[in-house]
């Protein structure tokens, strides 16, 4: 408890900056208990920086944490109550395609995002994986409003920010941040370190004589040295434009924060540390994280909740380790049996589902399951009804006619989830899988 | 106590401009790291020629500013005093201006006389020279200010908002760029000189700067835009509109910096063009009104008047000028490579 008395003034001050975020830190859900855990740990590694546990000063805190501990969901995410920090509903990205002599006339639409709805609750990291082109970035670009969606919903403490303009967006924006792919593009190369960490930082109200001081904290927070605030950005390494970036994004104190396939521009080794670094910022200021990527081991080791991709469309929602000890979708298996395994006879030895070609033209995405131009598994049913996300046990979501390993019970149990796209048939796999008869105990041994 | 500054109702994004660069020389931070703008000085200084060049071409402006010391302690004569009957004194020896028959005396090399001979009205050519580069370099100066700030202004607004904003000023740039320079500038020096707006009219030698400024807009208006419709795709333009900085403000911070260098180029070539458009002008009838001097009236004046019989009357403000032109231009090649050793900019014609 001391060690919130002991906080900078300006760091609690900018954690109370926006009203509602007061009122929704209040209510403890489940990722509470987390910081009665972690605080204490963050307050002895922090190296003495007094801006090591902004997270904690959610007033009462601590006090909360006992009757709502739960340690178990940090790690299981998916069944996190109340209101998610940000969910999306049936979102859509549609890029127009024109084309005409005079007049532009919209001749088709790339479907980039196409009808995604999921949740991301307090603490939690959403992994997002699926092949380049599938959306994953416009996902996330439409979620920080880079991007104007063409439909759908994204609430951020249940408010809807679809349409909101930049003024009402400022608080929010000051709390969802993004991380971007390319560290060298990300920063702007006229600007000294310095400054580009005093803009957020003059956005979240520090004063001006402070924010040389919180400059140098945010660096060394982010495993920098503090007394490069006079350098420009091609004088780092990537790994440490990327710290930079994170620093950047860490400058407004926010809660969220977006990224963007943050360490496919690294080094393995960097790689490594980024993701580190992530994961300790992460529990040091209560972090959500959207970690897009397309490495499933990387991914893996950050998710709380992996979110499969394709061609805009959501295939699996899963937790982390239950998507890659049991992936219900083929087109997931197909992504598993593309990690590479360091040993070549296991790596013979293992039996792969591999999918050919390309993923198809996302202008006219194929009808039905989009995926069933390239399954294993597909047939008549797939290529007409769109199969609705159908939520088994665990938490675990799947959009596919023919799920494999699960058993017949377990289709059974399945409902329909009501994230599922709203063009989906009505029926789950249950009763496809029955009448089809083939594919109704798809038990088939887990590919791994 | 807990409402210090972050709540403050007048913190918008459109006020943070002061505090940015505040402090990081403080407190024990290593030595300034080598930005852009010193490693272009770095190249730029061991290009010798560009330097030799810029040398002269600064020379040529100190040198032209200090025409009235020259005029009134050395000379002692003004620009436009004729005095086609005078004599004077020369080792010695009288001397007349003019020579019974009407030529004009060449260059004397005495700087107290007529140092560079006289024209056909027994004006001294080195202080109408002096006072004409004066002008010329003025015209020059004001012409490429007037062009920097219209197209750099238009293009960034144009390249970031793009729309029907772009689409009005890209085709009215593409109007003016498609007439020649030369036929514009007579066109609107003309309807200046007689009509004239406000104080645009007569022999005012601001009348072809606004004019030649003017037509030159779109030289930088179009590659200005073409560079912001680059940037405004790049991420760190993205992470400030993520961070919900006003357009202003990334248009002022974000990218406005990156086009530093390209409307630093474009300063000593446009400004190359602008003196040779105003000599072309003047020779016209369109630019510089007589009796001012400027090296356009005096090429202009020797060519009408003194081709065959004080040629020098023509070669002087001409060498002149093409010295300045050729200075400026090596310098602005030599600026081009340091700023930017990949960029292709040229102005054409």
């Amino acid at each position: 408890m001391t060690e919130h008395d002991s906080l900078p003034p300006d760091r609690r001050d900018a954690d109370s900056l926006p009203p509602d975020e007061r009122d929704a830190g209040a209510p403890p859900d489940a990722d509470a208990g987390g910081s009665g855990d972690d605080v204490p740990d963050a307050g002895t590694t922090g190296e003495g920086t007094p801006s090591a546990s902004p997270g904690g000063s959610m007033s009462g805190a601590p006090a909360e944490a006992g009757p709502a501990a739960d340690p178990g969901t940090s790690s299981e995410g998916a069944t996190a109550e109340g209101t998610p920090l940000l969910s999306v509903e049936h979102l859509r990205m549609l890029f127009p395609i024109k084309a005409g002599l005079l007049v532009d006339r919209q001749v088709g639409q790339v479907h980039a995002v196409d009808d995604v709805s999921f949740a991301l609750y307090e603490g939690e990291t959403l992994g997002i994986v699926g092949e380049s082109g599938c959306g994953k970035t416009t996902l996330i670009r439409v979620l920080v409003r880079l991007l104007d969606a063409t439909s759908g919903a994204i609430r951020f403490r249940g408010r809807d920010i679809t349409r909101s303009g930049r003024r009402e967006l400022a608080p929010i924006r000051r709390e969802m941040q993004m991380v971007f792919q390319d560290p060298q593009a990300s920063l702007n190369p006229r600007k000294r370190v310095g400054q580009i960490l005093a803009t957020p930082l003059r956005l979240r109200g520090v004063p001006r004589e402070q924010v040389a001081r919180e400059s140098r904290e945010l660096l060394q927070r982010v495993g920098m040295a503090g007394d490069v605030l006079n350098r420009f950005p091609h004088e780092f390494s990537g790994g440490q434009r990327q710290r930079i970036g994170i620093a950047r994004a860490l400058a407004v104190d926010p809660r969220l924060i977006l990224l963007d396939e943050p360490v496919s521009a690294l080094d393995v080794s960097i790689q490594a540390q980024v993701i580190n670094l992530l994961d300790e910022l992460q529990d040091e200021f209560r972090l959500s994280y959207v970690f897009v990527a397309h490495d499933l081991s990387v991914v893996r080791h950050v998710s709380d909740r992996i979110v499969v991709m394709y061609l805009g469309k959501l295939m699996e929602v899963s937790p982390a380790e239950q998507l890659y000890s049991k992936p219900i979708h083929p087109y997931t298996q197909a992504l598993l049996g593309a990690i590479p395994i360091p040993d070549p006879r296991v790596n013979r030895s293992r039996q792969r589902a591999v999918i050919s070609g390309e993923p198809p033209n996302p202008i006219n995405p194929p009808s039905g399951c989009r995926f069933h131009t390239r399954c294993p598994h597909a047939t008549e049913v797939c290529r007409t009804i769109e199969p609705p996300l159908t939520e088994y046990a665990g938490g675990h979501l799947a959009a596919c006619h023919h799920p494999q390993n699960v058993t017949a019970g377990e289709v059974a149990a399945a409902t329909r989830s009501d994230q599922s796209p709203l063009s989906a048939g009505a029926e789950g796999p249950s009763l496809i899988a029955a009448g089809d008869g083939r594919e109704t105990s798809a038990t088939a041994p887990v590919q791994r | 106590m807990s409402v210090i500054s972050g709540q403050s109702p007048g913190q918008g994004p459109g006020e943070l401009g002061e505090g940015f660069d505040a402090g990081f020389e403080s407190e024990g931070q290593l030595p300034p790291g080598v930005g852009p703008w010193k490693l272009a000085w770095r190249r730029l200084r061991r290009n010798r020629v560009a330097m030799f060049f810029g040398f002269v071409f600064l020379l040529i402006v100190v040198v032209c500013l200090l025409a009235p010391v020259y005029s009134t302690d050395i000379a002692h004569i003004g620009p436009n005093y004729g005095n086609p009957t005078g004599t004077f004194t020369l080792n010695g020896k009288t001397q007349f201006v003019l020579s019974q028959i009407g030529i004009p005396i060449g260059p004397t090399w005495d700087i107290h006389h007529y140092f560079l001979g006289a024209d056909d009205q027994g004006r001294d050519v080195a202080v109408r020279l002096l006072y004409g580069g004066r002008t010329s370099l003025m015209i020059g100066a004001v012409a490429t200010l007037i062009t920097m700030i219209i197209g750099t202004l238009l293009g960034v607004f144009a390249g970031y908002f793009r729309g029907w904003w772009d689409a009005i000023l890209r085709s009215a740039n593409d109007v003016v760029w498609t007439y020649p320079a030369v036929l514009l500038g007579i066109t609107i020096g003309t309807v200046l000189n007689i009509h004239g707006i406000g104080p645009l009219h007569g022999t005012n030698a601001l009348v072809p700067a606004v004019v030649i400024g003017f037509v030159y807009v779109p030289y930088v208006f179009r590659p200005v835009r073409g560079q912001v419709l680059t940037l405004r795709e790049r991420d760190f333009v993205d992470a400030a509109r993520q961070q919900g900085l006003s357009h202003w403000r990334i248009m002022t911070s974000e990218i406005l910096p990156n086009l530093s260098s390209t409307i630093v180029v474009f300063v000593p070539l446009i400004m190359a063009n602008s003196i040779l458009l105003e000599a072309g002008l003047t020779y016209l009838g369109a630019g510089v009104q007589p009796p001012n001097a400027s090296w356009g009236t005096m090429i202009s004046d020797g060519i009408n008047n003194d081709i065959p019989t004080a040629f020098h009357n023509v070669l002087i403000p001409g060498l002149m000028l093409v010295i300045a032109v050729m200075s400026i231009n090596i310098f602005g090649d030599g600026l081009r490579d340091a700023l930017d050793p990949r960029s292709k900019i040229r102005v054409a014609r």
